[in-house]
């Protein structure tokens, strides 16, 4: 295991989460605003061109058809046809719409990022200078405090503190140094201090800046596999639609009552799946979006998607299940040491201790002896004793008082024979035993006790991982500790499997064994020796701080580089895989509607006991057919903030999604319909020549 | 009344088969041996029985066997007046013998010709029988093939066709078929090898009435989901089909593989429930399709308060809706009274049964291969409901599975789309039509219907001799039976080449109540959006007048 304390913690706002996250949460979602509609009106007007329309088959069938009803109505021109035909109209731009708004989401953000890149100059180490855009790979620049790095690459000689906010929005600099796996620097940062040589890794036009302005604006979007297996289904029901509409002329001219164009093309847009073929691309986009949106930049939609399947999560146990640091969670006072005095010490021995454990240790004598947390004046002026690696104890020493505190084996060989060894160590191996770290805390040659560190779990983590069984998804903790202190933390926070004192080859040995089950395996990582895993990984997240090798070898970059979004990762995944399922089902149970509007509308005259089928009670056939294509363009509008926001999705079991999936969205597919043509139909009975 | 207990007596005999056959079947496919009078057959066509096939080598050997199988039952027919028995019958005329033998070879067994004085002896014993046998051997060897796709991981390998065609013949229908007849000829049924014989009428007149050895072929015509009747009147006729009795065990035979398929597909994936839910989507449909011809044909005010136009007074309402029912239900096509002398709604509830592209519960394996798809379809839908890539029995369901699963699930409705729309279109199909108006269209409609999918009843009133129909229907016909297949295999190929996939709770469920009315509402849905406005010109246009 790399590393793992580099993944800077933020305890509340991680707990502010998981809180969130317990109290019915929905995946998190952009704003939409109606506004959004008519900004990417214009772009929608651009999309109408057939070389965009072709790529989607649904559409396309749509297009052909508008331009046809329009050359009828040109030719033998009526109130009916000319309605028929500018509603058509509507359903291509609503269509392009809804794609154009998606796109556009990402636009603002990419136009934030172009600007880092441009006007940027790089030095040469011979001093001379080219635009940051002529860089090629292998080529070495220097780059000073003040200047913007100008493309991705290595550091080679130096170390520097660096500001990303242009990238992740956070303002706290980080450092980069040469070698080892902290020295990827990305194009468009600003290096603060100090000098460094960066060889460029990426060619011109593929850095990472690039790749990402490509990403939120859609344009390198390829259609995931799932998309492409439901376009493959679409396809062939409009082809089956199409077949049913042309053979049905000949079988109506043979019952006496022939149609006109219009009305069939009318039939046949009603009828093909246009409203999950007008939404699918956006609901891919907008699946990305999300993504972009909780700052995870994954490189293709194919990742998005196989977030959904996965089974396995490999979560780092440091900063994902618990707090990077260890604080102190008990004292332990030895017998006939009084619990107070052992506080005492122990607090006056960490009060000049800025560490994380040293300020936890003080933390807890405040809360459960209620000693002050600063120090007065007296204490102030004590000589402090750092920790150093040969004494392995820190401590002060005041008025000729020595307090110490460090670990056992080495406080023990300070104090000497006559303390209390057995004791100490009894005390101690439990605490390891545990999970946690030992610390005796001794003042001048007595031994008063020991101060227990842990690790602790994050709050509500165990909640998760709960939840994440019920989705079917398996947890496995990683962690460099030893198998008796891993499996105390994996037994604490609840999590299903751990992996202890985890090298590389055996996360990548893992990850092999669990996909050989069939399973499909997501993690996190962010070192160089990280790369094989991440590339075998179904989904590999790599941490924004971690090396170039390993962001080449994952799927999906965190900006933030916050291990905890591996899980709304997945349900980001999910989500957008049952917003796809549920409108192409509502948009397939539409059509039963329809045909209860159109057919009786088309047949009444040869056939009049069809009228037993105008259930809606649509006042002419004329009105009855248009209402259907209103319906069928307007639905697509009132669908745009659900394809966007995707649906609401809530961790559970797969039986009961179904359920509720299948109740909201079948059900109301066949009743919304009805209702929504009978309200249309009532304003369109009005217009003279329909009604 | 005892219509009722005809049905209640037909479900208690399928429920008590269903175990002992379907685990038999199982068996059957999975077994490492083989019978002495197999390996003799293996020997004579120089198979190894051991070596397994390819999806492509496994397609391209069922369509070579059913090719030289049309042209085997084309050159008997045309040669006819060579081979014993043939009574002066003489060589069958071109058209009608390459439409015959494309019916029987793919299990449709339309009719275009009349057996008594067409056909001699021979060619229905050595021809139409066999391909009654190996027809329905091919139809099970294409699902298990298919359901090895399910079983199988990582490999390419589905078995070997001819080891499951001879299988299927020598230890499922030969076995039932052999014990069914004996069964027949005890209700009734005859078996002779005597052209005739020659009677006095009751008018007074001399004339001949055709004998047939029948009940060797009226067994395996039910048991194998043929439906070709050995006499034109087919299971209307007494000799066929005498009484209640035979009546009752001939609807038995017709449904009995296919409904215990199901349980053969349950062990073999190893999970009962995933069978029995299927299961359940076919004995649903059935019910309730029942109850609609049944209805139908009950409340019809043609005659007497009911419709017994077309139907045997042996038999009656309540029998002659359970065998439409059945017939259509499953890819048989063999009839015990006329369909298209039924009501509207019966008779298009019989067209419905097609039109749901007989999977209730559907022909010898083409019943269990069809539903499967289906299933696929609606977990392909569904499964995104739940925010996984859909999977199917540890399956995934990609590009390439869903591609597939499309061309089997829409070739039908583009055939009968396509066959009526051209058909209506002609001048000449009006003159072929005994009725016109929307019974018309329904008589058209179900003729491409019923050969699109293999079944092979029909509307009586269509003439279908013309060279028209004659081609159409041939072509509907092969590429019906053949296309599917070709698919189902490539399907089965991908499946096998996958891992299995692990079952977790956030995978869907397929044996459960809630997935059975998935499907059967995938069913009912597909064919009510591709046929509704052609079903509204005829049986409910027809119907609702």
């Amino acid at each position: 295991m790399t590393a793992p304390t580099v993944h800077t913690p933020r305890p509340p706002a991680e707990a502010e989460e998981l809180h969130a996250s317990r109290t019915g949460r929905a995946v998190g979602a952009g704003a939409f605003r109606p506004a959004q509609l008519l900004e990417s009106l214009p772009t929608s007007l651009r999309k109408l061109n057939p070389r965009h329309q072709v790529r989607n088959p649904v559409m396309f069938v749509v297009w052909i058809g508008s331009i046809v009803v329009t050359v009828a109505a040109i030719i033998d021109p009526s109130v009916f046809a000319w309605s028929i035909a500018i509603w058509l109209w509507f359903t291509m731009v609503f269509a392009n719409l809804a794609e154009a708004v998606a796109e556009g989401r990402g636009r603002a953000q990419a136009d934030a990022l172009r600007a880092t890149r441009t006007d940027t100059v790089a030095y040469r180490e011979d001093g001379s200078t080219l635009p940051a855009a002529d860089l090629q790979v292998g080529d070495r620049v220097v780059v000073e405090a003040g200047q913007v790095i100008p493309g991705d690459g290595e550091i080679v000689e130096g170390i520097a503190t660096v500001d990303e906010s242009a990238i992740t929005g956070e303002s706290a600099p980080v450092v980069r140094e040469s070698g080892g796996d902290f020295s990827s620097v990305t194009g468009g940062t600003t290096v603060l201090s100090d000098s460094i040589v960066v060889r460029i890794t990426a060619k011109p036009g593929e850095s990472f800046v690039d790749r990402m302005i490509a990403l939120v604006e859609g344009a390198q979007r390829q259609k995931t596999p799932n998309e492409i297996a439901l376009t493959i289904l679409l396809s062939a029901l409009t082809i089956v639609f199409l077949l049913a509409v042309v053979t049905l002329q000949p079988m109506a001219v043979y019952s006496g009552g022939q149609q006109s164009l219009v009305v069939l093309v009318a039939l046949l847009v009603c009828l093909i799946p246009t409203t999950i073929g007008a939404l699918l691309s956006a609901i891919g986009i907008a699946g990305m979006d999300r993504m972009v949106q909780r700052n995870v930049l994954a490189t293709s939609g194919r990742a998005v998607e196989a977030a959904g399947d996965v089974s396995t999560l490999l979560l780092d146990k440091t900063g994902t299940i618990t707090y990077g640091n260890r604080r102190a969670t008990a004292l332990h006072p030895l017998d006939g040491v009084d619990a107070l005095e052992l506080a005492q010490a122990a607090r006056l021995a960490s009060l000049a201790d800025t560490t994380p454990e040293g300020r936890s240790i003080v933390a807890l004598c405040a809360e459960q002896h209620d000693l002050p947390a600063e120090a007065d004046a007296r204490e102030a002026a004590a000589e402090f004793i750092p920790f150093s690696a040969t004494t392995r104890m820190s401590g002060v020493s005041i008025e000729g008082r020595e307090v110490r505190k460090g670990a056992t084996s080495a406080v023990i060989a300070w104090l000497g024979d006559d303390t209390d060894r057995a004791r100490l160590e009894a005390i101690s191996t439990g605490i390891a035993e545990r999970g946690g770290t030992p610390l005796v805390v001794a003042d001048g040659s007595r031994a008063l006790g020991v101060v227990e560190l842990s690790d602790v779990v994050k709050p509500g983590i165990a909640d998760r991982f709960a939840e994440l069984r019920t989705m079917g998804i398996k947890t496995v903790m990683i962690t460099g500790d030893n198998p008796v202190t891993a499996r105390a933390i994996a037994v604490e926070s609840g999590v299903d499997d751990f992996l202890a004192e985890a090298t590389p080859e055996d996360k990548l040995a893992l990850i092999r064994h669990e996909q050989a089950g069939g399973r499909m395996v997501a993690m996190t990582g962010d070192g160089t020796n990280d790369a094989p895993a991440l590339a075998q990984a179904d989904v590999g997240v790599v941490m924004n701080s971690g090396t170039t090798a390993a962001k080449e070898a994952g799927n999906m970059v965190d900006l933030d580089s916050d291990p905890t979004k591996l899980i709304g990762v997945v349900e980001v995944g999910k989500q957008m895989l049952i917003t796809r399922g549920a409108l192409t089902t509502f948009s397939l149970a539409n059509d039963l509607a329809k045909y209860f509007a159109i057919l009786p509308a088309m047949f009444l005259a040869i056939f009049p006991q069809l009228a037993a089928l105008n259930v809606m009670h649509l006042a002419t056939p004329r009105s009855a057919i248009l209402s259907a294509v209103i319906f069928n363009a307007l639905i697509i509008v009132a669908l745009i903030p659900l394809a966007l926001r995707g649906v609401r999705f809530r961790p559970s079991t797969s039986d009961r999604l179904l359920r509720r999936n299948l109740l909201v969205y079948g059900l109301s597919g066949i009743v919304v319909p009805f209702a929504g043509i009978f309200l249309i139909d009532l304003v369109v009975r009005l217009v003279p020549g329909i009604g | 009344m005892a219509g009722l207990l005809q049905v209640l007596v037909l479900l208690v005999l399928l429920a008590a088969a269903w175990r002992p056959l379907g685990d038999w079947m199982a068996r059957v496919y999975t077994d490492e041996q083989d019978w002495a009078v197999e390996r003799v057959l293996y020997r004579l066509v120089r198979v190894d029985p051991r070596s397994e096939q390819r999806a492509s080598t496994y397609a391209v050997a069922i369509l070579a066997f059913s090719f030289a199988g049309i042209v085997l039952l084309y050159l008997m027919q045309r040669l006819q007046s060579l081979l014993p028995w043939s009574f002066d019958r003489g060589p069958v005329e071109a058209g009608i013998a390459f439409n015959t033998a494309i019916s029987f070879v793919t299990n449709t067994n339309w009719q275009s010709y009349v057996p008594e004085t067409t056909l001699g002896h021979a060619v229905q014993m050595a021809g139409l029988t066999v391909q009654n046998f190996v027809s329905a051997a091919v139809g099970m060897a294409v699902a298990v093939a298919l359901v090895r796709g399910f079983v199988r991981s990582r490999t390419d390998r589905l078995g070997n066709a001819w080891v499951d065609i001879v299988r299927g013949c020598t230890r499922i229908l030969l076995p039932i078929a052999a014990v069914a007849a004996v069964a027949l000829i005890a209700t009734g049924v005859i078996m002779s090898l005597r052209a005739g014989v020659d009677v006095i009428g009751v008018d007074g007149r001399p004339s001949t009435i055709a004998l047939a050895p029948t009940a060797s072929q009226e067994s395996i015509k039910e048991l194998g989901t043929n439906g070709g009747g050995i006499l034109n009147a087919n299971s209307a006729h007494p000799f066929e089909n005498p009484n209640p009795v035979s009546n009752l065990l001939e609807i038995f035979l017709l449904l009995v593989i296919p409904v215990s398929l199901t349980r053969t597909f349950g062990r073999m994936v190893g999970s009962m429930r995933q069978g029995v839910s299927l299961l359940a989507v076919m004995a649903g449909l059935w019910t309730a399709m029942l109850a609609v011809i049944w209805t139908a044909e009950a409340r019809s005010a043609s005659f007497a308060g009911a419709n017994l136009e077309g139907k045997e007074v042996r038999f009656g309402i309540p029998a002659s809706a359970l065998w439409a029912n059945s017939t259509t239900g499953t890819s048989t096509g063999a009839v015990n009274s006329m369909h298209d002398s039924f009501s509207a709604f019966g008779g298009g509830g019989a067209l419905l049964n097609m039109l749901f592209s007989e999977m209730t519960p559907g022909g010898v394996g083409t019943g269990l291969y069809s539903i499967l798809v289906v299933a696929i379809v609606a977990v392909f839908l569904a499964g995104l409901m739940v925010g996984r890539t859909p999977e199917y029995l540890g399956k995934r369901l990609g590009r390439r599975e869903v591609t597939c699963a499309v061309v089997v699930v829409l070739t039908m409705p583009a055939l009968v789309l396509l066959g009526t729309g051209l058909a209506i279109a002609l001048p000449a199909t009006a003159e072929a039509m005994t009725n016109s108006g929307p019974h018309g269209l329904s008589e058209v409609m179900y003729a491409y219907a019923s050969a699109s999918n293999n079944n092979g009843s029909a509307f009586g009133g269509l003439t279908v001799t013309s060279g028209f129909f004659q081609t159409t229907l041939g072509i509907a016909m092969l590429l019906g039976r053949f296309l599917p297949i070709v698919a189902v295999l490539a399907l089965a190929g991908l499946l096998a080449r996958q891992p299995r996939v692990a079952p977790s709770s956030g995978t869907l469920s397929t044996g459960t109540p809630l997935f059975s009315v998935l499907v059967a509402g995938t069913i009912v849905l597909v064919a009510a959006i591709t046929f509704l406005p052609a079903l509204a010109l005829s049986p409910l246009a027809e119907g609702l007048a």
